[in-house]
């Protein structure tokens, strides 16, 4: 009886994604569904499995990123130690590799959870996201493993009561030669400036910036306050801006201590990508637009007029 | 090349999401249809890839009736064929979902490559592409914001964690791809008659139940709040500048 959690690497330690997917098998666990285990691929297992209350780590062999040859390790491990769930975050990749997992084995899967109870053997009641997170779905699932992805965004990261000493299994996977035809090769590129995944501020710009020409001010703003800039879909697919400053369902998600969401009417797609953000201040001439009843604070005005009020008083401090 | 995209109608939501009184639903009475997001980059996709190499584009679709005028919207954009896999207006789980468009796959093809987009924007299940991948013993890459398509077969990008990862793949294959990928077009005039003029062949496949069962769906508690207004136009300014000092990002 084992909850096997997929958790990814990031450097030497755990993905602060695949912490929260951890909590949340936890959380599964002790809903009678059995101990909490880490599967990782490469060798070794990072030092935060302890204080999440780990007691087996699973090291798969591995090199690289391998979609397929994933599915199939963890198809192996689940069957070997009979797991009752398989959790991953619900990240591109552990998304993928649980999708796999699921056509291998022809189990159900269910995405993006963001809780998960054991009610009997083989039986789960769950709550999961639809529409990005802007639905919630009840939902009941019969399955053994039960494969689920975690919502990463609306379950935090809480160590275990008390840690557990970690014991690392070293695994061997049984691969055909199909699972490895897909396999990633790292570009040496990295991206340059601050990510908008992870900037500390976002100003953001929707369609009330009226045009590709009336995004200075914004980026200026961001500049100042050590951000940077975000859109609504309505800009990108104008072609106003590239689709990497896309904050949305199918655009970046954003997680600042301050999104300052300018012009921007609030349509749910947009909400979804910045549900995590800490503050979110809107400026808006229209009193009733949607954001408005999402934002913690708002200025009822034209952003052509208040942004560069606002840089000149910012200025005017320094 | 030969290249299936399957695309799925979902309901156009803006500013707000009601579910139905059942709450079996979302509440589209005020609403319209539109074809996932991702999904119509990869029409575009293929539409563009075909323009290059030669070929045609089917587009195909599991969903009622009604779902034929987004097959329509897609033929707009410049697909060959459509195909309608119609269902009663029940809810289709991943895996039935997968199994019919393996059989129209199998019945249509043989395809060069089947495009996808990465997730649903109503159900995201993320997972019905990478299904098929494999009952037709296919590679299959996801999440892809980037593909070149040459003799010896495909290149794929996705950017995860701030690193590019190129994948290498042979054809056929599954992609999934993402918006982003392309800026899709507007529809053409010529386009748009040519849409509405074109014949959708209709399969009608069998639903099943599966393991996943919906009961009910809901709009998160607390979502909605009231926002401190801090003042109009410039006037405002120093009560935001004292906002974002209290905030610390000053």
């Amino acid at each position: 009886m084992t909850v096997l959690c997929l958790v990814e690497r990031d450097g030497d330690g755990a993905a602060d994604v695949s912490l929260r997917a951890l909590t949340f098998a936890r959380s599964l666990a002790e809903s009678g569904a059995g101990g909490a285990a880490a599967v990782v691929f490469g060798p070794g297992a990072p030092a935060e499995l302890s204080a999440y209350g780990v007691a087996d780590a699973y090291a798969v062999e591995a090199e690289g990123y391998a979609p397929q040859a994933w599915g199939h390790a963890l198809a192996g491990l689940a069957a070997e130690l009979n797991a009752t769930a398989v959790v991953a975050a619900g990240t591109d990749r552990g998304s993928e590799v649980l999708a796999h997992l699921a056509a291998i084995t022809g189990l159900p899967m269910a995405a993006n959870c963001v809780s998960a109870a054991m009610t009997a053997p083989g039986a789960f009641q769950l709550v999961r996201h639809r529409w990005a997170g802007s639905l919630l779905e009840d939902s009941v699932l019969d399955a053994s493993p039960a494969l689920l992805t975690v919502a990463v965004d609306a379950v935090a990261a809480v160590p275990a009561s008390a840690p557990a000493e970690t014991t690392v299994h070293a695994y061997q996977p049984a691969l055909d030669e199909a699972d490895l035809r897909v396999s990633a090769t790292e570009s040496a590129e990295r991206s340059a400036g601050v990510s908008l995944a992870t900037a500390r501020v976002v100003v953001g710009g929707g369609r009330g910036v009226g045009g590709p020409d009336g995004f200075g001010p914004l980026e200026e703003l961001a500049g100042l306050l050590g951000g940077t800039v975000g859109v609504s879909r309505v800009v990108t697919s104008e072609g106003w801006r590239p689709h990497k400053q896309q904050v949305g369902q199918t655009g970046t998600r954003i997680s600042p201590e301050l999104y300052l969401a300018c012009g921007i009417s609030g349509a749910i797609q947009h909400m979804a990508g910045c549900m995590s953000a800490k503050n979110i201040v809107a400026v808006n001439t229209d009193p009733d637009a949607p954001i408005i009843s999402r934002a913690d604070y708002a200025v009822i005005g034209d952003l052509n007029e208040v942004i560069p009020a606002l840089i000149a008083a910012i200025r005017d401090r320094s | 090349m030969e290249i299936l995209v399957c695309v799925k109608r979902v309901p156009q939501v803006g500013g707000k999401i009601v579910v139905t009184a059942d709450e079996q639903d979302v509440d589209t009475r005020m609403s319209g249809f539109t074809v996932s997001p991702h999904e119509e980059c990869a029409v575009e996709e293929a539409v563009r890839l075909v323009e290059q190499h030669g070929g045609s584009v089917t587009v195909l679709t599991l969903g009622p009736a009604e779902a034929a005028d987004q097959l329509r919207d897609m033929l707009a954009l410049g697909a060959n064929r459509a195909e309608l896999l119609e269902t009663d207006g029940r809810e289709w789980g991943p895996i039935a979902t997968a199994e019919a468009i393996v059989a129209a796959a199998r019945a249509g093809g043989p395809y060069d490559l089947l495009l996808f987009g990465n997730e649903a924007a109503d159900t995201g299940d993320y997972q019905v592409g990478v299904r098929v991948a494999h009952a037709l013993g296919l590679p299959c890459v996801t999440g892809i914001k980037n593909l070149e398509v040459s003799d010896s077969g495909a290149r794929a990008r996705r950017e995860y964690r701030g690193v590019e990862e190129i994948y290498d793949i042979a054809l056929p294959a599954v992609v999934s791809v993402k918006e982003g990928i392309n800026l899709p077009r507007y529809p053409s005039l010529p386009g748009r008659l040519r849409a509405k003029r074109a014949t959708i062949e209709q399969t009608a496949p069998e639903w099943h139940a599966e393991g996943l069962r919906k009961e009910r769906l809901r709009v998160p508690a607390g979502e909605v709040k009231r926002a401190e207004i801090l003042g109009t136009g410039a006037d405002a300014v120093p009560a935001l500048v004292a906002l974002l000092d209290d905030l610390g990002v000053l």
